[in-house]
Order: structure tokens, then sequence, then C-alpha cells
């Protein structure tokens, strides 16, 4: 197992395991998403009571999380655009750190507002 | 005189590590160790060498974890506290010990129509190709590959999808997609386009992390992608 | 799958990642924006029922987000899971339709 992680210790890698994991995570998380918001249709109630649920310090962490998934999601999902359409550089690797970069400030934005 | 502890791969998919211990020299290389155990210690053990200069990679093998030329890799730069695990290349059957059977590698090669196919005949004037131009200075910076299989062995996308071309053969292609001379361009892209070829890259980059000659197949690969993603677009597909 | 095919979901895949990178970004200020002022579900709601800008808005979101998580699943599922061929693609396409279903759903009880 050290062996392999071994070979794999390099940006590039790392952001290709954040970038799909948080892809997964998000996918996971969608259709719960759309579900809660359509009780706004027609259980009006259900969905305030499901809003003040989502008052709670846990959820309300939760939701941090969330953003933070969908930052970084995006943060590697523009280098990989910028990898493959654009011309080829060798600054390339810094991509990663910019992406992250940009994800931890919505992050910090979101945890601010809070 | 200090000491290496060396474990080695010894069988083929089935096996077991073996333990040896090497003596430690100034200025020594990984292949210089294999050497050792097969000469002195342990002579029926299988690996690949030739060049031991760094010229024509056949002594790849796995050295702690990490695809590298044995020749190439000093043990100072490479042993924790001492130890050395050598093992066979990944991704590639093995066929004895530190020796891997490289036909699949080569045959994905020849899939991605990774060979040159001219249009010109003995007749025609020579091709004028300026050095300088873009098309020839992409060629140029992936041309030096030399099939030693080390980013084959490094990508994960080959170890998850078996019909994956690969690095290499998708950088091959890459050389002669840039090359105005040759004939067989939507062949070739038909060749290495999809989930066996570039779009089943996922620029994880480890090729050109550890390519020994600083190729980096993920350049090309992306080229590749736009390239049959615009045949793809066209219907030449 | 044919191969044009397959890089026609390659190209479908970074064409709604284009779209959902401006989307995501409108989306995430947004949030942060109600977040900070600390807007309850009755004031967003009043804000967004009737709102044809923001529903057009949130529908293109909802197509760009039906065409780009089951295609970035498909290449997951293949090879983490091992799982190829037609009867895979059938999965991730009825999972497109739920998503789609779902977050129409979701706009409209939000936006009309």
């Amino acid at each position: 197992m050290k062996a392999a992680l071994r070979a794999r210790n390099h940006p590039a890698y790392w952001a290709f395991v954040v970038h799909r994991v948080s892809g997964i995570l998000l996918a996971l998380y969608l259709p719960a998403h759309f579900w809660a918001l359509g009780l706004a249709l027609h259980q009006a109630a259900r969905l305030d009571a499901f809003l003040r649920w989502t008052d709670q310090p846990l959820v309300r962490f939760g939701e941090w999380g969330l953003v933070l998934l969908l930052a970084v999601h995006l943060g590697g999902g523009l280098r990989l655009l910028a990898l493959e359409f654009l011309p080829w550089r060798d600054w390339q690797k810094s991509l990663a750190a910019a992406a992250a970069a940009l994800a931890l400030v919505v992050g910090l934005a979101f945890a601010l507002a809070l | 005189m200090s000491v290496l502890r060396v474990r080695v791969w010894r069988g083929s998919a089935e096996g077991a590590f073996q333990a040896f211990e090497v003596p430690r020299h100034a200025s020594q290389t990984v292949l210089d160790v294999v050497t050792h155990i097969q000469r002195v210690l342990e002579p029926t053990l299988a690996y690949r060498f030739a060049c031991r200069v760094g010229m024509c990679g056949s002594c790849a093998m796995t050295v702690n974890g990490v695809a590298r030329w044995t020749c190439r890799t000093h043990v100072d730069k490479v042993a924790r506290g001492g130890a050395l695990e050598i093992a066979p290349l990944a991704n590639l059957p093995v066929i004895r010990d530190l020796v891997t059977d490289m036909r699949e590698f080569f045959d994905k090669w020849a899939r991605a129509k990774g060979q040159f196919s001219g249009a010109r005949s003995r007749a025609d004037d020579f091709a004028r190709v300026a050095p300088q131009s873009p098309a020839r200075q992409d060629v140029d910076a992936a041309i030096e590959c030399i099939g030693c299989g080390v980013c084959y062995s490094s990508c994960d996308v080959v170890a998850w999808n078996p019909d994956y071309l690969g690095p290499a053969a998708l950088n091959r292609a890459w050389t002669l997609e840039r090359d105005e001379r040759d004939a067989a361009r939507v062949e070739r892209l038909r060749a290495v386009a999809g989930d066996a070829g570039c779009h089943a890259c996922h620029t994880h980059m480890s090729c050109s992390e550890r390519c020994p000659q600083r190729i980096s197949p993920t350049a090309g690969i992306a080229g590749l992608k736009r390239a049959a993603t615009a045949a793809a677009l066209k219907g030449e597909l | 799958m044919s191969v044009r095919g397959e890089a026609l979901l390659w190209a479908a895949q970074r064409a709604s990642a284009a779209l959902l990178a401006l989307c995501v970004a409108v989306h995430l200020a947004t949030m942060i924006y109600a977040v900070h002022a600390g807007l309850g579900a009755a004031e967003i709601l009043h804000r967004t029922r009737g709102n044809a800008l923001w529903l057009g808005f949130y529908a293109l979101f909802l197509l760009a987000v039906a065409v780009h998580v089951p295609i970035g699943l498909r290449a997951v599922l293949g090879e983490w899971l091992g799982w190829r061929g037609r009867s895979r693609d059938a999965a991730l396409a009825a999972f497109a339709l739920a998503l789609a279903w779902l977050g129409a759903r979701a706009i409209l009880g939000v936006f009309l």
C-alpha cells in the first residue's frame, strides 16, 4: 500500500482523486437536494420543517462541506479544461495549486458568511 | 562495509519476494544490485538488461513501488533505510521474476496506428518540414520514446481498463497526428478515440512524471482528444 | 458504444462542464449572499416565485447537470466497478431522466 502511494504522490494525481471523489459525493447528494426543494411544490409545511432542521449546527457544517465539495470539483474541472483545451505549457502543474486555492477561497467565503 | 537488504520478486503472477543481502558501494545503481544477486547469490534469477547506460529502456522495473530504469537509478536515491524492493513492471503479465511479457504493450502501439503512413513515392520531391513549425515542435517534444514501458506501467487507467491503449501508444499516435507528411490521419483518429483511447485519459499525469525521456504523454493525449473530438463532430469518425 | 458515440459523450461532458462553471459560480455566489443576508425560506421563495429569469437560469443549470453527472459517473462505474456495456448506459440514461425529473419538480416548486 505504501509502495502504491509512493508512485502516485504527485500533485496531478491528488487533483484527480479529489476531483473524482468530490464528483461521486456530489452525484449522491444531488437527488436528495432536488427532492428536498421539490417539497416546496406541494408540501410547504414539510419544507418549512426541513429548513428548520437545516438550522442545526451539524447540518450547517454539512452544508459548508457541500459548498467545499462543489468548489473543489469546480476548481479541478477548470484545471482540466485548461489542460485539455489550452496550449500546453510547463506551468500546468501549478494549475492544481491554483484550483485548490480557488476552492479554499470559496469555502472560506461561505464559512464567513455563516 | 554496509549492506543493502533487498527483496526481489520471484515467480510469475503467483510468487513471493525473496530476501537478499547485497554489499553496498558508492555510486551503485539498482541494476548493479540485481546483477550482483544473479551472479553471486541466486543464478536462477531472471531479469532483462542490455545497454546499462540509459539508452535502451530494457532494464525498467518497479523499484520501491515506482517504475524506473534500474541502470539509471542510484541506490542512494531510493534505498530507504538501506532497504530495496524490486519487482517487475506493473500492468504487464510476468513471465518470470523480473521479466514481463511486453507483447500487449507493443500490440497496443500497433492498434493505435502508431506507424507512419506516407503518400509520396520516390518520384516525388522531398517533403519540406520546417523544424520550427508548431506541428514539428510538438512532434520533436514527443518523438524520443524508446518504448521502455515505464509510462504504461505507471498508468492507473491501464490497470483499470484492460482495453486502454496507454500513454506510449497514444504518444506515438500524437507524433504522427502532428506529422504533416502522414496520410492516415482519419484512420488513426478512429483508432485512438473513445473509451479504449485518448478519451479515457484522466490526466493523472503519472506517465509524464515518470518518463525517463521527459516526454509528457498527457500533452499529446490532450491534443488527440481535441483532434478526435473535432473529427467526431465533423462526422469523420 | 461506437467510437464516435464515445467521443461525442466526452465532448458533451466538457461542454456541459464549461456551462456548469458559469452556473455553479452564480449559484455559489447566490448561496453565499443568501446565507450572509440571513434569508429564510419564506424570504427566498418570495424572491424566486414568478421570476422568469431565475427560472430560465436554473432550467439551463439542470440541463447541464443532467448531462454532466451521468457521463461523469460512467467512467467511475467502468473503471472502479468494472461495469461496462449496454446495461451501464441504460442505467445512466435512467439516472439522467430521474435527475431531470426531480430537478424539474424542484424548479417548479421554487420558481413558479
